[in-house]
């Protein structure tokens, strides 16, 4: 699994890609909790584009990212799920935890008209 | 080890079809048949054969009570739910009171809706019955009294005229029982529970129920799949989803259907077989959650096909 992270405004934008499997859940986990902790974000969007699978224990990790944004009312939201993923959200009706948006844009747009702004800036 | 027969595969709590949700099925079988008529019984029976399962049958609503039929004449039988006492009729019909029979009922754990059947449970009343029950709970006689005292139960325990015994059994130890092989596993669950791995002429099930994976520790899963190694069929704990079992309903003790699939293909079990129903879901919703998960199974699959199934109160599986 690789992993990428960039803000669009007040929204970090985090991009993993490969698989996050159970031997790449840790390494996932890690890299997302200094995100988590950034208290100057509103929200948090995962770009899942590059995706190709994600298994119980990556998806326990997203559980527990949202409980900690949560917290402190921030936002987490998913984008660009590939098919698979994208059933594999529905069928642990996790597409209930997060919120799942088609594209990246869009999913700026719920969150934060600023975020939206600054990813159209480019 | 020949059959598993399913006489209870609700969780928590005993549930019945409505005279609504009976309508609901008439009400769509008769949609379906779009105005086609039947001359004869075999012509409805053919019919009735075609249709949906949450149409035409239901998963039922006994609490946990699983027979595996071992080849052998003696019974062995996993918890104690409500089913206890279909189970422990039929078996009645099918000797007579007056033919002695010896039962081993192994209990996964003491929480109520485990051991709701035993004081409906027919055979234990007859002389010349023999009633073995078998836990890794210390607690497990005391239990079985205690829920037959006033003011919970009009009829004591002592009633009881089978011969009834008490064998503790200890988890990571082989215990030989009725021919068979049996290990058992602590589970993550309030007031722990244990799972069973039961192995006989070459064929193993796993009975694991009211069993939380909490997923955060790699050694517990990989454990847990040593457990189910190469089992024939894996009864599980499907009953949450996997969203459900990691927020509002965890440390409830109860699994979901992603992490049964992913434990058996990591085990390479043959069969998964989703358990322990939530009482809220109604048959389609049963029926649903089959499906999708027999598509997880489909885009997750990475060696042999896991067969997945899911319990309903009389189901047979042939080993």
């Amino acid at each position: 699994m690789q992993f990428a992270s960039r803000h669009y405004g007040n929204v970090i934008v985090a991009v993993p890609s490969g698989r996050i499997d159970h031997a790449a859940a840790a390494p996932f986990e890690l890299a997302l909790a200094p995100l988590l902790g950034n208290s100057d974000a509103s929200g948090l969007v995962l770009d899942f584009g590059s995706v190709d699978y994600i298994s119980s224990v990556g998806l326990r990790v997203l559980m527990i990212a949202a409980k900690q944004l949560r917290a402190r009312k921030a936002r987490i939201a998913v984008t660009t799920l590939q098919p698979v993923v994208a059933e594999i959200f529905k069928i642990s009706r996790f597409d209930a935890v997060v919120e799942v948006f088609p594209s990246l844009r869009g999913a700026l747009g719920a969150l934060s008209p600023e975020a939206r702004d600054a990813y159209d800036a480019g | 080890m020949r059959r598993i027969r399913f006489w209870g595969t609700r969780g928590s709590l005993p549930v019945a079809l409505t005279a609504r949700d009976v309508r609901r099925k008439i009400a769509a079988a008769l949609r379906d048949a779009a105005g086609r008529s039947f001359v004869t019984d075999g012509e409805i029976d053919e019919y009735i054969d075609g249709l949906a399962f949450d149409v035409a049958g239901t998963y039922g609503g006994h609490t946990s009570c699983v027979e595996l039929e071992t080849g052998d004449a003696e019974y062995v039988v996993c918890d104690l739910g409500s089913g206890l006492r279909p189970f422990g009729q039929a078996a009645i019909a099918r000797h007579g009171p007056a033919a002695p029979q010896t039962y081993h009922l192994f209990v996964s754990h003491l929480h109520w809706d485990h051991i709701m059947g035993l004081p409906f449970f027919t055979p234990a009343y007859i002389p010349g019955n023999r009633v073995i029950f078998y836990g890794g709970h210390a607690e497990l006689e005391h239990a079985l009294r205690r829920q037959m005292e006033p003011p919970s139960f009009p009829v004591p325990f002592s009633t009881f005229n089978a011969a009834i015994e008490f064998v503790h059994l200890e988890p990571g130890r082989v215990h030989d029982v009725a021919g068979m092989r049996v290990t058992l596993k602590r589970q993550h669950h309030t007031g722990d529970s244990y799972g069973y791995r039961f192995e006989k002429n070459g064929h193993t099930v796993v009975y694991t129920t009211d069993s939380e994976h909490k997923l955060a520790d790699p050694e517990e899963s990989a454990g847990f799949a040593e457990f189910f190694r190469e089992a024939d069929v894996v009864i599980f704990d499907a009953m949450y989803s996997l969203a459900e079992a990691t927020s509002v309903k965890a440390d409830w003790g109860h699994s979901s259907n992603i992490v049964g699939v992913e434990l058996c293909q990591l085990a390479r079990a043959r069969q998964f077989c989703m358990f322990h129903h939530e009482p809220a879901l109604d048959d389609t919703a049963i029926s649903k959650v089959l499906a999708e998960t027999r598509r997880f199974e489909e885009i997750t699959r990475t060696g042999a096909a896991l067969q997945v199934t899911t319990a309903y109160d009389g189901m047979e599986i042939r080993l």
